[in-house]
């Protein structure tokens, strides 16, 4: 693929087991993915199916030790920390936790200057930046002398955005961004992500455990399972008629909000639970 | 609910740690000494009367008065200039190794602390073994290796204090280092040295700075020591060689040991008391941010509560469905309040007015987003409410009793027993110092008085009813060797294991994954039906409530605005506020659909 904006192949992260001469704990096992230009790329799994790991080891902040990872096509995976410097203009992130992923001794304003200080901006141009950065994730000017502990959860994930934004980079990290956040002010931060993507076409892969939220967001999505991708295609494909018997019975336990509907689609997921055991036995007699 | 454009007031600016020291009584008296003795030591050339090492055999042990002013020591050298020189040599002595403590300390535990690895390993080896070693003694190996000097022996004591900062850096950059802005400002491609100096250094700054006081204080008594002892640098004049001359002669002249000892006291005192001023200060800081933030967030329910108020709404009561078979009723909650004290005596009303009636097997959603008051109440039912809640008016009626009457000992007899609780987080409601097994009979026993082997019985008979695959192993495991999901079904088992009336459930699936999540919902249905239960279900989510709920309440800022049975609230929904809650449902949304960009062809794979 020619327009790959990021090109995972067959990525390896290990972490060292405690204790001597014991196999490290294998967090992905061989994973590949591709992010174009602009598109969202959902990646779905539960807890400890490797999809937080993934997205850390694009950022430079787990140990790949196999595999690639290509961005335009050069090998990023082990890169050198002044190599990693020049890629934080491209490659950034949004944290889940709102409240712990913004140092809470330093004002919103301190924050945002602070990656603008690493391409040496000047002071005023700086502070210029700030206000830009605010107008885009709709926080008032004001909020630049605040600290974090006055915002709401969902104001703080919009400082977090704006931080990211302030490089302007070309693909960001979103680990679970919404997850910490109340509904409404769920939806809202999502409209925010899809708003500046249309803008400035800047690329995401997302990752999150809830499946509407990576449906609503994503144009490629990946599952996750047990550290490796068992299904990858078009969103709607992959949220509509999923293949893979994990990725059926993901989307098979997700409750839907409708009393009646939710009675029908809870009888179907035991239906298929059966289904899958009853070939699961099949498989092993054969 | 709307997310106010900042209206929370600006917080206080940060206050200096210095400027709150004055306002603390004896934080300023020992800043005043200490500079005192400092200035007066600093400026001993101009001050002092005499040469302090001119000795005259004229004046030996004069009294005080005649000249000298504080008399003469055994050698006839005036007290008063030799304790203001001697100051500047003891003070230096002891910020000397203040210094090389600091340096090695300081650097050694941001590095290891950061770093991780081999330098890790190594230096905590190393203190452990410099924390090991008795410090005078080395000391005085020292003194017989290197000769009696005092700046050498305060250079090696300051590597013996080095671990008391390593230990205290080390700790809070191992707090520190994975927090997410650290990660963050690692992705924003700042330098270690800039995140160490900008985001971990402010954090070690304030308890840096109180060990130094308390170590500064060590310092000088073990100078002092050492030259009491007669293994100083008999060439300098310090507090300590003057204490030892002192003693010597404290038949003759007794006010001689008098001074150099009220001196090391007074500055010994004063460190340490200062120490303490600053945590007291430091400590105190960190209780308003905590108020402040639960103050702002009241602050705004009370705002609401203001607004609602004014525009008069009352809660949306949906009729009943025809045909449905209506229960006995177990729990009527009626007009209830909760609020908190506030330390400046006023109390914040976080419930108000709430209406509730729960059925017997019936499972009654309480909806709402954060800070709605929806666990508030459920706790109020329970009378759980944290420090400085209490019910402020209504009534809790239960199998004829008002609970918010009762008194404790008579709810103890409730709780447990009659109704139940399943908590959000299973993990922390499990004690990891007891067994599975031990943490399920214990209830059971003092809830049923049944027998220990009775309430083994039962416990294995509820794990395996829960859907545990072997009770066996899972009753004589510990909490930390089993999964979240399992911990929850653990604790599902502990509340329905006196076979309660009134199960009270705070999001009981929103730690656990939807796979777990849909097991533990099929779970708890299975469980209400048999049992007969009502059911309070705490959540925000609205496939949780489809999923399980008869009747819906929804709850905004602490007031009930809309009730009634779970269809007519999906399907009718009156009250904006609802509305607005299931308009931002996703789950019915189309999907973002297929990726275009026109620059790139839009070449698909």
């Amino acid at each position: 693929m020619t327009d790959a904006l990021l090109d995972i192949k067959d990525v390896v992260v290990e972490y060292p087991s405690k204790g001597f001469r014991k196999e490290p704990f294998k967090a992905l096992k061989g994973v590949s993915l591709d992010i174009r230009q602009g598109e969202t790329v959902g990646l779905v799994g539960e807890s400890g199916s490797g999809k937080t790991t993934l997205g850390r080891a694009v950022l430079g902040l787990a140990p790949v030790t196999g595999g690639s990872i290509k961005y335009r096509g050069q090998e990023i995976s082990k890169a050198t920390r002044a190599r990693r410097r020049d890629l934080s203009h491209e490659i950034q992130v949004v944290f889940q936790d709102p409240y712990t992923s913004l140092n809470p001794s330093m004002t919103i304003e301190q924050i945002l200057t602070e990656p603008l200080t690493v391409r040496k901006v000047g002071r005023r141009a700086a502070n210029e930046r700030v206000a830009e950065l605010l107008d885009q994730v709709r926080l008032p000017p004001g909020a630049a002398h605040r600290l974090p502990r006055e915002f709401s959860g969902g104001q703080r994930q919009r400082v977090a955005i704006a931080r990211a934004l302030a490089l302007d980079p070309k693909l960001i990290v979103c680990d679970e961004p919404v997850s910490a956040l109340d509904l409404s002010t769920q939806a809202r931060v999502m409209e925010l992500f899809i708003e500046i993507q249309e803008r400035i076409g800047v690329a995401y892969l997302f990752v999150s455990h809830d499946l509407a939220v990576v449906r609503h967001l994503s144009h490629r999505v990946a599952v996750m399972y047990h550290g490796e991708i068992v299904e990858w295609g078009g969103g709607e494909q992959v949220t509509g008629a999923p293949e893979h018997p994990y990725t059926q019975r993901l989307f098979m336990a997700a409750p839907i909000p409708d009393p009646d509907r939710q009675a029908q689609h809870r009888a179907d997921r035991l239906r298929l639970l059966e289904l899958q055991r009853e070939q699961d036995v099949q498989a092993s007699v054969v | 609910m709307i997310e106010t454009p900042l209206a929370v007031p600006a917080g206080a600016a940060k206050v200096s740690l210095f400027r709150r020291l004055l306002t603390h009584p004896t934080g300023v008296v020992s800043m005043v000494l200490l500079v005192l003795v400092a200035l007066a030591s600093v400026l001993a050339p101009l001050l002092a009367t005499h040469d302090p090492n001119t000795a005259s055999v004229q004046h030996v042990l004069a009294k005080a008065g005649s000249g000298h002013i504080l008399g003469a020591d055994s050698a006839g050298r005036d007290v008063l200039s030799r304790l203001l020189f001697a100051g500047q040599f003891s003070l230096a002595g002891a910020l000397l190794a203040l210094a090389v403590a600091l340096v090695l300390g300081v650097t050694a535990g941001l590095a290891a602390g950061y770093y991780g690895g081999w330098f890790d390993s190594a230096s905590s080896w190393l203190t452990g073994l410099l924390m090991a070693l008795p410090g005078m003694v080395v000391l005085l190996a020292a003194r017989a290796v290197v000769g009696p000097s005092m700046w050498l022996s305060m250079m090696i004591f300051g590597v013996l204090l080095s671990p008391a900062f390593f230990r205290l850096v080390y700790a809070s950059v191992t707090a520190v280092r994975n927090e997410l802005y650290v990660d963050a400002a690692r992705v924003s491609g700042l330098s270690d040295v800039r995140i160490i100096g900008r985001h971990i250094l402010t954090v070690v700054r304030a308890p840096v700075i109180i060990q130094s006081a308390m170590v500064l204080g060590i310092a000088i008594a073990i100078q002092a020591g050492l030259e009491f002892l007669g293994l100083g640098d008999r060439n300098i004049p310090t507090w300590g060689s003057m204490l030892n001359d002192g003693f010597i002669n404290i038949f003759k002249s007794p006010t001689l040991v008098l001074w150099p000892a009220l001196v090391i006291g007074l500055v010994c005192i004063a460190l340490t008391l200062l120490a303490n001023a600053m945590r007291d200060e430091l400590e105190r800081s960190r209780g308003p941010v905590k108020k402040s933030r639960k103050a702002a967030a009241a602050g705004a329910a009370a705002d609401a509560e203001g607004a609602a108020e004014k525009r008069g709404v009352a809660a949306v009561v949906h009729a009943d469905e025809p045909n449905e078979d209506a229960g006995e009723i177990l729990l009527e909650v009626t007009d209830l309040g909760v609020g908190y004290d506030q330390p400046d005596g006023s109390t914040t009303h976080v419930v108000n007015h709430v209406n509730l009636t729960v059925r017997r097997g019936e499972v009654h959603g309480l909806v709402g987003e954060s800070g709605s008051g929806k666990t508030q109440t459920a706790f109020s039912i329970l009378r759980l409410l944290p420090q400085g809640g209490r019910i402020t008016g209504g009534s809790i009626f239960f199998e004829g009793k008002d609970l918010a009457q009762l008194s404790e000992k008579e709810m103890t007899k409730v709780r447990g027993k009659r109704i139940a609780y399943i908590p959000q987080e299973p993990m922390s409601n499990l004690d990891s110092a007891f067994t599975i097994g031990s943490q399920l009979m214990e209830p059971m026993r003092v809830c049923l008085g049944i027998s220990k082997a009775e309430a083994r019985k039962r416990a294995l008979a509820l794990l395996a009813r829960v859907g545990i695959p072997n009770p066996e192993r899972t009753f004589d495991a510990y909490p930390h060797q089993i999964s979240g999901g399992m911990a929850q079904r653990v604790l599902i088992a502990g509340a329905v294991s006196c076979e309660p009336d009134l199960l009270i459930a705070d999001e009981p699936t929103t730690a656990l994954d939807v796979t777990v999540q849909a097991e533990v919902l099929n779970l708890l249905r299975e469980l209400q039906d048999e049992l007969n239960m009502g059911v309070i279900l705490v959540t925000h989510n609205f496939g949780v409530v489809a999923d399980l709920c008869d009747r819906v309440t929804v709850m905004q800022t602490g007031r009930v605005v809309e009730t009634g049975p779970v269809r007519s609230i999906f399907n009718h929904a009156q009250h904006p506020y609802t509305r607005q809650l299931l308009g931002a449902i996703l789950e019915d949304t189309a999907p973002r659909g297929h990726y275009t960009l026109k620059e790139l062809n839009g070449v698909t794979s």
